[in-house]
């Protein structure tokens, strides 16, 4: 890789769109960019507002949500393997009960997936584990949620607006740049996923490549089939797309979001 | 603002439910990682080892591992593993982890200083810079590192790993620079009247009030360096200088079928010094973090 380099003009450019791998790993990262993200985003937030709602010992829940956030990736994909194992794991475990109920109802057998050996059942698998470290955020949304000040909830509860509407026209504008913060922060780390699968599926990433993502790719290329410059073809679509994503979500954003003192 | 006892209750409980549901699978991790390998399989699993009273003895056995009457190894216990050498991992992630976590306190202190106290030409623009230098992501820059990297020597060595941190990070210089931004310029400008140069208003001024934000800054890192993957991944090349992430994997992958319990005593070692961090740091650490969505 490290040979006198040929300059190869915009072939690795031209080769990206002939090559099917790429489009697989396009794909995968998108989806599951375009569903961790919004999903994470509505669960750390409903996780905050429990935690602001004050329930009792708020501040030890925020600390056991908050700690899988920490856990190193390769730990928490040894852990989650063992969870999502098919015939031992812990979720299987649980579901089966479940299902035996679901079954009986139907009338015929519903079996729990063998999650990770599927190729139909990587993806959900890697969203839900996904979910297990969103302790950034809900520190960060729970933060906004308490500077919120209560005289616009007082505000709004003396003109009959109920609690649903509190939040939508109370909380959800007054922690709107924090979520926009989140969600940028998020969809660039989802872009950029790696360690998780790579070492829950191995290199390939899994059966059919289910869980075969952009960033696995491009180290492949780089370092394993020292295709360096095709490589840097990809690195540079990549930084391409990052920036689209946040140029797009900013340009969104001023619909949505609302600055206090602008 | 006052809600209906039941609803209290209700919240009460679902806080319970989601507390534990996040807190499932480490204890299912420790779980296992104290049991012998035959009750890893059982169906249903069980939360506790039986007996539950020899819980420590499978713990030794797991971590440790267990010798007969002349010492000789009967079960190997993953810190005594003969292939992975989990103690030289250890040592390793510890040297990088403090190399690395210094540099980037000391480098990013220094380098906020300027943005926040030295008037200079073009200090707007080249802060937008850093600024941009966070929206791109490593995998983007790890290709034309490796081969910076590869013509100073430095692939096979540790210096990948620490060496940036000493040239300060985006993130890091920003949350110091706020922080600077609010500590009154009247107590530094006191002290230049008092005759202290930039350097001396730094180290016995600014440093010193800044605490609290340069200890969010080496917990971030710290965890940062700990946690990191790709980057031992793509640096490093024998397996003597493996970090603590890397060795996991190694571990996972050598044999092809490490038991259940075993790898849950791997992971829980690795995870323990992050956790432990954690316990000691909380307040802190929660605090740095929250911090980080409200900048304006």
């Amino acid at each position: 890789m490290l040979e006198p380099p040929i300059f190869a003009g915009i072939e690795n450019y031209a080769g990206l769109f002939r090559d099917p791998v790429f489009w697989k790993v396009l794909r995968n990262t998108l989806v599951y960019t375009a569903i961790t993200v919004p999903v994470s985003t509505v669960v750390a937030i409903a996780i905050a507002c429990l935690l602001n709602s004050g329930v009792r010992f708020s501040a030890f829940w925020r600390a056991v949500v908050f700690l899988p956030s920490l856990v190193p990736l390769v730990a928490s994909a040894m852990v989650w393997m063992w969870i999502f194992n098919g015939e031992l794991g812990l979720l299987n475990a649980a579901l089966d009960p479940l299902l035996g109920v679901v079954g009986a109802v139907i009338g015929r057998d519903v079996l729990a997936p063998n999650w990770l050996g599927s190729p139909a059942w990587i993806m959900p698998a890697l969203i839900l584990m996904s979910l297990w470290s969103i302790g950034n955020a809900v520190v960060i949304y729970l933060a906004a949620l308490q500077d919120v000040p209560a005289a616009l909830y007082e505000a709004a509860a003396i003109d009959g607006v109920r609690p649903l509407g509190r939040f939508r026209h109370v909380t959800l504008p007054m922690i709107s740049p924090v979520v926009l913060f989140n969600v940028i922060v998020g969809l660039i780390a989802a872009w950029q996923v790696f360690a998780v699968p790579y070492v829950l599926l191995g290199a390939a990433g899994g059966p059919d490549r289910a869980g075969y993502f952009y960033t696995t790719y491009l180290y492949d290329n780089a370092f394993s089939y020292t295709r360096m410059g095709y490589a840097s073809a990809m690195a540079w679509v990549q930084l391409l797309v990052i920036l689209v994503l946040t140029g797009v979500t900013m340009l969104l954003s001023r619909r949505f979001v609302y600055y206090r003192g602008a | 603002m006052r809600s209906k006892r039941s609803t209290r209750v209700v919240l009460n409980l679902t806080i319970v439910v989601v507390g534990l549901v996040y807190a499932l699978p480490l204890i299912w991790m420790l779980s296992t990682s104290l049991k012998p390998v035959e009750q890893t399989m059982s169906v249903p699993p069980t939360l506790l080892p039986t007996p539950v009273l020899d819980t420590p003895r499978y713990a030794v056995e797991n971590y440790i591992g267990s010798v007969d009457a002349e010492g000789n190894p009967v079960t190997r216990g993953v810190w005594t593993d003969p292939v992975v050498d989990f103690p030289l991992f250890l040592r390793n992630s510890i040297l990088v982890a403090i190399l690395s976590v210094s540099g980037m306190v000391v480098s990013s202190a220094i380098v906020a200083y300027g943005f926040a106290r030295v008037r200079w030409r073009g200090r707007g623009v080249v802060f937008g810079v850093l600024l941009a230098t966070m929206m791109i992501p490593f995998p983007v820059l790890m290709g034309p590192l490796y081969v910076l990297f590869k013509e100073l020597g430095w692939i096979g060595t540790f210096r990948p790993l620490w060496v940036p941190s000493w040239f300060a990070g985006a993130f890091n210089v920003f949350l110091l620079r706020q922080f600077y931004m609010t500590i009154p310029r009247e107590i530094d400008e006191a002290a230049r009247i008092d005759g202290c140069s930039h350097w001396s208003t730094f180290v016995h001024v600014i440093l010193p009030l800044s605490r609290p934000a340069l200890a969010v800054v080496a917990l971030l890192q710290f965890i940062a360096v700990w946690n990191d993957f790709l980057g031992p991944l793509v640096f490093l090349q024998r397996q003597d200088q493996f970090t603590l992430a890397l060795g996991l994997a190694l571990y996972q992958s050598q044999g092809g079928n490490v038991p259940w319990n075993l790898l849950m005593a791997a992971s829980v070692l690795v995870l323990s010094p992050v956790l432990i961090v954690f316990v000691i740091t909380q307040r802190t650490f929660v605090e740095g973090i929250a911090t980080q969505g409200l900048k304006e």
